[in-house]
């Protein structure tokens, strides 16, 4: 079974992914744009933040540049969709290439170390808690504030105008809201989510990489999509909770996958099963339905 | 007199039962590894191999658990989290990302890494000789200063040794930076030539001419993707040009000192052991590659104006006698 350590290092990393979520769950389900500049951004925030980190930075202020660093390669996307016209989809991944050269200038070399830097965490190692539970409390309490603040953004004239777009782009128009630029903020603020998301997570695991922004999207999609399996997301606060109770899940399969030696499963085979858990996420809420629907048909 | 016997005889009977336990009890050895990679499997292997030649075999004495983050940071990160939370006796990290991770998590656990070029820089241990916490292990440094050993047994009079390098390389600089360190401790000069992209490479190794009793090349890759061009001004000028990789002796270098990973996991596997045995991660010296394996083209030598001692040939691991 699952250790404290292994349980609390996945829910760690799962909050940290649900802020990643909630940047996906901006610009897929909100906005409609399929953005994978996301993958670039991650790194990005991370680079941003070790280097200013061990530039002698306050680790919180230099989180705060990461989420700016994020917000700008957002918006660089968004605008090379709205002002260059280029394919939402396409746009995304120019960002994302050209993210990867910016990242490896930002940071210098391909890995830089803050294993013995001070970090947001630092100063709650003092706390009265065990090693492992301390990213936990913090990731925790970041989520949260970010979650609330998403939630009132939604429901703000801004967030009704950008949620309007997504949902019919010539009717939110007619109604007068520059569609552009609702495009242009949200998948800014899309990307800073993730680029705040890559900041915490290379303080929490010592180090950034400019290869770990692999798979962040799919991650992230997964984690969309299974927690939207989990809770319905009738409403914006049910969606944003379903982005970080889908997270967390994710991590937790990892976990078990990790140690689901007993079913015979290898190192190898964790993407395959990761893919097996997407798929079971997808279709497992339009079997719900069709059952639910079958009950009351014979109820009727 | 009695009194000593049985004390002899109560030790004795103390270490046969630690020895028993030992054999009842498989000692756990966790691996993880950022990535399957045939360099970083050959690690792997040699670490298992290694440790059953100390008498630990997996699934006697032994129990081996191995995961690999397929590339992925954040499964790096939960495999570290998880191995720390089964406190195993060893965890083994191959290549810097998976090491970070592991060092990350574990606070009291035995760490031992492998495949990590710069421990220091990685922030993995804060001293090379004395690593002081729970951690160290091997690290595929270049081994420069054996190199220069070699350099000076082929030439004991080089005086002044020259380079080519390309200043936009960050690998390649710390490599030169390090190269003029060693140098200047046994009082040798370094003679530097620039070239930023591979078109620059012969202009570079021609200015080294007059300047330079003998040429070393670091593993940069823009230097070794024009390498040819070195090696013809080293023959017209007869000045010797070294390689740190035995690839590059096949295309004309005198000699050079290389390692394969393999050989890395052997001995890994040898710092592992020893932890198993009791000693403490902390007070063990990082190590870089011991066993290096010499390649040498005595034509080549030939062509630069020197000639091998049988001495040398004799102690290659391989002789390349082709033209060119």
């Amino acid at each position: 079974m699952l250790s404290n350590i292994a349980l609390y290092g996945a829910i760690e990393t799962g909050l940290i992914y649900g802020l990643v979520a909630f940047g996906i769950y901006l610009s897929f389900r909100v906005l409609d744009f399929p953005d994978l500049t996301v993958d670039g951004s991650f790194p990005l925030g991370a680079a941003v933040a070790a280097i200013l980190i061990i530039d002698g930075w306050n680790p919180w202020l230099a989180t705060g540049c990461a989420v700016m660093a994020g917000m700008a390669a957002g918006a660089v996307t968004a605008l090379l969709n709205v002002k260059l016209k280029i394919l939402n989809l396409l746009a995304s991944i120019l960002t994302m290439i050209a993210l990867y050269s910016v990242n490896l200038r930002i940071m210098g070399r391909p890995n830089v170390a803050l294993l013995t830097e001070e970090t947001v965490l630092t100063p709650w190692y003092d706390l009265d808690l065990a090693f492992h539970q301390v990213p936990v409390l913090l990731f925790t309490i970041v989520v949260f504030v970010a979650l609330i603040l998403l939630w009132r953004f939604m429901k703000s004239e801004t967030g009704l105008a950008m949620r309007a777009t997504g949902a019919n782009a010539r009717m939110a128009r007619a109604q007068g809201i520059a569609t552009g630029a609702m495009i242009v903020l949200g998948v800014a603020v899309s990307n800073g989510l993730v680029g705040l998301a890559g900041a915490l997570f290379a303080q929490s695991q010592g180090a950034a990489d400019v290869t770990m922004g692999v798979g962040v999207i799919v991650i992230g999609l997964a984690s969309l999509i299974g927690g939207e399996a989990v809770v319905t997301p009738s409403t914006v606060v049910r969606a944003l909770i379903a982005c970080v109770v889908g997270a967390i899940i994710y991590r937790l399969a990892i976990a078990f996958a990790l140690n689901a030696d007993f079913l015979g499963l290898q190192a190898q085979d964790l993407n395959l099963i990761t893919a097996v858990l997407v798929t079971l996420a997808i279709v497992l809420p339009g079997v719900r339905t069709s059952i639910a629907n079958r009950l009351t048909r014979n109820k009727a | 007199m009695a009194k000593t016997t049985l004390r002899t005889l109560f030790a004795a009977t103390l270490l046969a039962l630690t020895t028993l336990v030992q054999a009842q009890e498989p000692r756990v050895v966790a691996i993880t590894q950022i990535v399957e990679h045939p360099a970083l499997d050959a690690v792997y292997q040699g670490i298992k191999d290694e440790l059953a030649e100390r008498g630990f075999k997996e699934g006697d004495n032994l129990e081996v658990m191995h995961e690999s983050a397929q590339g992925n940071s954040a499964i790096a990160s939960q495999i570290a989290r998880k191995f720390v939370g089964e406190s195993p006796d060893v965890i083994v990290a191959i290549a810097t990302p998976s090491a970070q991770t592991v060092a990350a998590a574990a606070r009291n656990t035995p760490v031992v890494f492998s495949a990590v070029t710069d421990p220091l820089g990685a922030k993995l241990v804060s001293n090379l000789d004395a690593p002081g916490a729970n951690i160290t292990g091997v690290s595929d440094m270049l081994p420069i200063d054996k190199h220069l050993d070699m350099l000076q047994r082929v030439m004991p009079d080089a005086k002044r040794i020259g380079t080519v390098y390309n200043p936009g390389e960050a690998n390649a600089v710390s490599l030169v930076e390090l190269l003029e360190e060693r140098l200047a401790a046994r009082g040798l000069e370094l003679v530097k030539g620039a070239a930023t992209k591979t078109s620059e490479v012969l202009g570079a190794a021609r200015s080294l001419v007059g300047k330079a009793d003998a040429i070393y090349l670091t593993t940069d890759n823009t230097v070794i993707s024009a390498v040819e061009a070195v090696i013809s001004v080293g023959e017209r000028a007869s000045i010797p040009v070294f390689a740190a990789d035995t690839a590059t002796v096949e295309r004309g270098a005198v000699a050079a000192l290389g390692f394969d990973y393999y050989d890395h996991g052997r001995q890994t596997g040898v710092m592992v052991a020893r932890v198993l045995n009791g000693e403490q991660p902390g007070d063990m010296a990082v190590e870089t590659m011991e066993k290096l394996d010499l390649f040498v083209n005595p034509a080549a030598a030939e062509r630069m104006g020197i000639s091998l001692s049988d001495e040398i040939i004799a102690d290659a691991e391989q002789v390349i006698d082709s033209a060119k």
